[in-house]
């Protein structure tokens, strides 16, 4: 029945060789921790696409208690915190992603870095990489003012303080962020929620999808 | 990719008629100790993801994540912190020439150049050596960079005051208080809310006055004579509106 459906959809799309592909490639020696303890230095990347893959199915249930509002956004932190089945561990899951993501990727791109990977022909998979690690900061930073307790206002408050010392731009880029040149209220937040939600996920889906389509076109960097 | 003629479509599709074969390839057509990806290596990738996920899971339940009391904009002295992550770089905006006049070359210069060279260290570091060990200028580099982010890092949280950190940030029970009654309304024109908040429940600068477990003749002598960092003479009215505003203080516990 399975392999009927599978036939049926394969004659119209000819999906085999699309994922065949990947399913047959070549691991090599040097990368298998099977074969070289050392090779879990490799892992690093993969972990940090687990936990991106995490944050997104965490954040997606986060969503459905959440509300941006300045009014509700604490509460319902509070309420998904405190009074809803398991929101505390989906919540604990996101909060300490958050972190784990930015550990996981230093030591990737350190392995990286320390290997010499990014030389002739990976100089492109290297820069998009390094902005993937700028979209993950930025998510840190606007997820953190989205609980809408006193450390989110007052941080975030720091960071337009410093966006807004930029010289000729910084007050145009602190409205822009901000919603107002001097209130952080209800616009900062529901920007930084569009921004953490929609913005910044969109960028990081296109650069992740280029990333991993750089690797499987050129292969992992070889052994020393 | 078959090209040309004698090429038969599905229908008038781009669809190639022949099918290929979904069979994976032979092991042996591995060679040395290459692996299939699917299934052979997907399963060790997968396996270190699991105890990963066991390790994320248990710092999940031991550490519930943290959540202060809601944002108060008129807390003023409130001391704010950025995420761990973010602590190097903020701790570089403290140094004399990183601030103030000097503000865009810790907010920008120093980063912009860190941050750029990473994005552009394939071009900076052109020779053909991959190894470590005949590249000094470039692990050179990236070990001073690290040093740099771990001093710092290390450096604002030691000098971070953790303690008060938790306090002024935790949240506070309230309770149902009567903003009509002589009580409140004497606290509300003696100045106590612009200290002990609108709900009475403190702030970064004053404790909060619900369940104090005070008795109404201690709470006077704290109105007029001050404590910590309290100055004495705050409340300047009459004996009877200070004996009226002590037993409403006095009288303040949560349900």
């Amino acid at each position: 029945m399975l392999t009927k459906l599978y036939d049926w959809v394969d004659e119209r799309l000819d999906i085999t060789p699309l994922w065949r592909d990947i399913a047959d490639h070549e691991v090599p020696e040097h990368v298998n921790p099977a074969h070289h303890f050392s090779a879990f230095v490799y892992c690093f990347g993969g972990l940090t696409f687990f936990i991106t893959v995490i944050q997104i199915l965490s954040g997606m249930f986060l969503t459905m208690y959440y509300v941006p509002d300045i009014k509700n956004a604490w509460e319902s932190v509070y309420y998904l915190q405190n009074e809803v089945a398991f929101g505390q561990i989906v919540r604990g899951m996101h909060h300490w992603g958050a972190s784990l993501v930015i550990v996981m990727m230093f030591l990737h791109t350190l392995r990286v870095f320390f290997q010499g990977a990014y030389k002739k022909p990976r100089e492109l998979n290297w820069m998009v990489g390094v902005l993937i690690f700028f979209i993950m900061l930025a998510l840190g930073l606007t997820g953190y003012l989205l609980p809408w307790d006193m450390k989110a206002l007052f941080a975030t408050k720091v960071t337009l303080t410093i966006v807004e010392s930029v010289p000729l731009m910084g007050p145009a880029l602190k409205t822009l962020i901000a919603g107002d040149p001097t209130i952080v209220g209800a616009q900062t937040l529901t920007r930084f929620f569009a921004i953490h939600v929609f913005f910044l996920p969109a960028a990081l889906f296109a650069l992740l999808a280029a990333h991993f389509l750089m690797i499987r076109k050129q292969g992992i960097s070889g052994p020393l | 990719m078959h090209r040309g003629k004698g090429m038969k479509f599905v229908g008038d599709s781009r669809i190639s008629a022949d099918r290929k074969p979904n069979i994976p390839k032979d092991y042996s057509e591995y060679p040395g100790k290459t692996e299939a990806f699917w299934p052979n290596f997907l399963l060790k990738e997968w396996m270190v993801g699991a105890v990963f996920l066991v390790g994320y899971l248990c710092l999940t339940i031991a550490h519930p994540s943290p959540l202060e009391r809601i944002a108060d904009p008129t807390d003023t002295a409130y001391i704010p912190l950025p995420d761990w992550y973010f602590l190097f770089l903020y701790q570089l905006l403290k140094y004399t020439y990183a601030s103030g006049p000097y503000n865009a070359i810790g907010a920008l210069v120093i980063p912009g150049l860190a941050f750029g060279a990473l994005l552009l260290a394939p071009f900076l570091d052109r020779g053909p050596e991959r190894s470590p060990a005949k590249r000094p200028f470039a692990v050179g580099f990236m070990l001073l960079a690290m040093a740099g982010v771990f001093y710092l890092t290390w450096e604002s949280a030691a000098h971070h005051d953790w303690e008060a950190s938790k306090k002024q940030g935790a949240i506070v029970e309230g309770a149902d208080i009567d903003k009509e009654s002589d009580g409140y309304k004497l606290m509300d024109s003696s100045g106590c809310i612009s200290c002990h908040g609108a709900e009475l429940t403190g702030g970064a600068g004053a404790p909060s006055l619900i369940d104090t477990g005070l008795s109404p003749e201690e709470i006077s002598k704290i109105a007029v004579k001050g404590q910590g960092a309290m100055p004495a003479g705050m409340f300047k009215g009459t004996d009877e509106e200070l004996k009226t505003l002590a037993e409403f203080v006095s009288g303040l516990s949560t349900k």
